[in-house]
């Protein structure tokens, strides 16, 4: 840690190169970005068809049917809330318990944070089979039913999350109203109205940090809060494989899995495409990989809990169900996520030649993928193993295999998420300029962003 | 005491062509009677021959001139009768506490409960308010049929989730489903332990004339793209003081239904009336899966002495 605060004099960048460095990606938006967003456009076009289509025929045709009621969208759903529960693992934990390494890349996590948790909420109205009733939420809401308190929620943490996204960005919205002189007009006007006139003066770090301190403090019940009431939608009901105790914990240590994962990749490709080198370093892809490895322990635990358990007893239903997941239907997928999701990356991680950026943005890969599927399992499979036996219906309804439409959709709300983090980087700095510029033991930040810059 | 009529009389089938005529259904008739006499004044009473008998809104027999009729109907408003049938279909019927048993020795997988089902409610062949399974609980023990409706639980998970109020429990017991107000998220069918419920995933199979019924929530029709469906204890039917549909329809003597209040049900084969808790009692009656804490309302009478022999619960099955 010590290296961190105290940088050595002769190694430090000059202002002026921070600036440049962190400054640029907002500039120029790259042939190779622009193909990017492009595809990504293509493909919610493509889902937005596939969506006006369901609004048109309704949700027949999903591969939904009676008994697999939920599938991909609610998957889609509780992945994305998953995702999003990073911005809190490493804004607010790693912030309040003093650890400092993070700080190049909070952004990052609450950027994904914010994306994600967005698409989440687009992705529960997705599944509705009558979103032109959702105002009969506020309407005629029943406060019995997890959904009105998951609503609540995800509405809080997004708030919250687009407020902790802002906040520490305020200096270095000042900062880019007075460095970045050659901006078009519209950028210069949204930083200058954003920046809220900020001077950098003590009095004002002083109130932004408080700010920041109490927001870190008020996010950590309501980041809770999402993903283990987002559990109980399944848990309160009395089915195998849902009717479970452990499911807020187990939800909440699987989501710091995906979305640390998420992270790392995110921090792979922002390297890569923004020449971040000098800003994510060795050091913080060595201690992602440890993060990773230490939240993927505890999740190995809960899984050992949440399936060991009823394994040894094996009463009915439990048992049909653990069946077809271990040996049966289900084996071969659950099987892949359990070992090439969580044991393999856990085992690569511990050794220091995988905490490297290109190895670590192949295994979150596969953590990541394996963090999709594993909601899926935990969404579909239970539904075919209901008290009674599934009789008198047609063979789709015993099957889930999601139709190209569900496919469409579902990937579109990714492409989303992915827009929303390709864009704002052509807006705003991915890397806080001003915490870096401070932990290179530069002040008056403001001030040294007002001079012209030096001809090179 | 609860007197439910076995059959319909000619003057009754009369009188259902006439509302249907008019573009009502049966269940209508008691709204009708109210807004006649609040938009008319007092209902004429009188003793021709052409009179008809209505159920008033307190479940009095009223004798209404079919002319009368006549011009209520062009009075009432769709939104009108659809405010009424809401506002009773919530309340339920007061004093009431509704109460099935299903004797498991008698099932022998005639369907024709099913049939008369799908046929009042609009369904599709896959769609079921109420479904004859075929189960075996143990190898060691014989297959016997079970029809499986809404159990109408007293502690209804699906309406404790709702997040709409779009499912609700009436006070005489009856969980409704109002697909006005669902928003068709599903939780519902997650939270019901019995998979009594259903989900309409694509336009239902109605003609126009169908679609265009003011929508009865105590029939749950007219059926809509989007929303839920589920057994209803056919609590159109109770209102006009006769057996839910599938207790009519069974051949078998399987079903018995009544009010718990007044300890009476009645078989919708044979007519006859006894004692609910005798019967339960008697027959070692019992409900299914009570350990979920669900207090269910139907009750099961167990598959001892069954008329269809082992041998013929395999071969229907297999035909299935």
């Amino acid at each position: 840690m010590a290296e961190v605060n105290s940088p050595s004099l002769t190694e430090r960048k000059p202002l002026s190169q921070i600036f440049k460095d962190l400054i640029t990606p907002i500039k120029t938006v790259s042939f190779s970005s622009k193909v990017w967003d492009r595809f990504l456009i293509l493909i919610i076009i493509w889902g937005t068809f596939a969506y006006i289509h369901q609004l048109q025929s309704g949700l027949g045709i999903t591969a939904m049917r009676d008994y697999s009621t939920w599938g991909v969208y609610i998957s889609n759903f509780v992945f994305l809330v998953a995702v999003s529960l990073v911005g809190f693992l490493l804004t607010a934990i790693l912030k309040l318990t003093g650890i400092k390494w993070a700080t190049p890349i909070s952004r990052i996590a609450e950027l994904v944070a914010v994306a994600a948790v967005m698409f989440a909420g687009l992705s529960i109205i997705v599944d509705m089979g009558r979103p032109d009733r959702i105002h009969h939420i506020p309407l005629h809401g029943r406060f019995s039913s997890p959904i009105v308190w998951d609503i609540t929620v995800v509405n809080i943490y997004l708030i919250m999350s687009v407020i902790m996204l802002y906040l520490p960005m305020i200096p270095d919205l000042a900062i880019l109203r007075d460095r970045y002189t050659d901006a078009p007009s519209w950028k210069k006007k949204l930083y200058t109205l954003l920046a809220l006139d900020w001077k950098g003066t003590d009095e004002q770090y002083k109130l932004l940090n408080r700010a920041n301190r109490i927001m870190m403090i008020l996010i950590m019940p309501v980041a809770l809060g999402i993903h283990t009431v987002t559990s109980w939608l399944f848990a309160v009901n009395s089915r195998t494989g849902w009717d479970s105790t452990i499911f807020g914990p187990y939800f909440v240590s699987g989501a710091f899995v995906a979305g640390t994962a998420a992270v790392i990749i995110a921090m792979y490709v922002y390297q890569r495409a923004y020449k971040l080198d000098a800003y994510i370093t060795g050091k913080h892809w060595d201690m992602m990989g440890k993060l990773l490895v230490l939240v993927s322990l505890v999740y190995l635990y809960f899984n050992i809990n949440e399936f060991l358990v009823p394994g040894y007893k094996m009463k009915k239903l439990d048992a049909e169900h653990i069946r077809a997941l271990f040996v049966g239907h289900e084996a071969p997928l659950f099987w892949s996520v359990q070992i090439l999701g969580m044991i393999i990356p856990i085992i690569l991680l511990i050794f220091k030649p995988f905490r490297k950026p290109l190895p670590m943005m192949i295994i979150a890969l596969f953590v990541l993928v394996g963090g999709w599927l594993k909601r899926f399992l935990i969404v579909v499979p239970t539904q075919f193993h209901p008290t009674f036996p599934i009789q008198n219906v047609p063979e789709n309804f015993m099957v889930y295999h999601p139709t190209l439409a569900e496919i469409s959709i579902t990937l579109a709300l990714i492409a989303g998420v992915l827009l929303i983090m390709t864009w704002f980087v052509r807006l705003f700095p991915i890397i806080p300029i001003w915490e870096i510029a401070h932990e290179e033991g530069y002040h008056q930040v403001e001030e040294e962003a007002k001079k012209p810059e030096s001809a090179e | 005491m609860l007197e439910f009529t076995k059959s319909e009389t000619t003057e009754k089938k009369d009188r259902r062509d006439f509302l249907k005529m008019l573009g009502l259904t049966i269940g209508a008739a008691g709204a009708v009677t109210t807004f006649t006499s609040t938009t008319l004044g007092a209902t004429n009473l009188n003793s021709s021959k052409s009179t008809l008998s209505l159920i008033g809104p307190d479940g009095d027999l009223v004798e209404v001139d079919p002319a009368k009729l006549q011009m209520a109907e062009e009075i009432v408003s769709d939104s009108e009768l659809l405010r009424e049938y809401q506002r009773r279909g919530r309340e339920g019927i007061p004093g009431k506490k509704w109460v099935m048993v299903i004797d498991l020795a008698k099932c022998q997988n005639a369907r024709k409960c099913m049939e008369a089902c799908q046929g009042a409610h609009e369904l599709r062949p896959e769609q079921h308010h109420i479904n004859v399974l075929r189960m075996q609980d143990t190898p060691d023990t014989a297959p016997y049929f079970m029809p499986k409706p809404c159990f109408h639980c007293d502690n209804p998970p699906c309406v404790k989730v709702c997040p709409v109020d779009a499912t609700f429990k009436r006070q005489d017991g009856i969980v409704l489903i109002d697909n006005l107000r669902c928003i068709g998220c599903r939780f519902c069918v997650a939270g019901c332990p019995y998979s009594a419920r259903i989900f309409q995933w694509s336009e239902p199979d109605m003609t126009e004339e169908e679609k265009l019924r003011t929508y009865d929530v105590e029939l749950n029709v007219p059926q809509r793209k989007g929303t839920i469906s589920k057994c209803l204890f056919s609590a159109d039917r109770l209102r006009i003081g006769k057996l839910p549909y599938c207790v009519s329809a069974c051949p078998n003597g399987v079903y018995w239904f009544g009010d718990k209040n007044e300890d009476a049900v009645t078989n919708g084969t044979t007519g006859e009336t006894v004692r609910f808790s005798d019967l339960v009692r008697d027959n070692a009656g019992y409900t299914m899966h009570e350990e979920f804490g669900t207090k269910p309302q139907v009750f099961y009478l167990p598959a001892k002495d069954r008329r269809v022999p082992y041998d013929e619960a395999n071969r229907m099955t297999t035909q299935n």
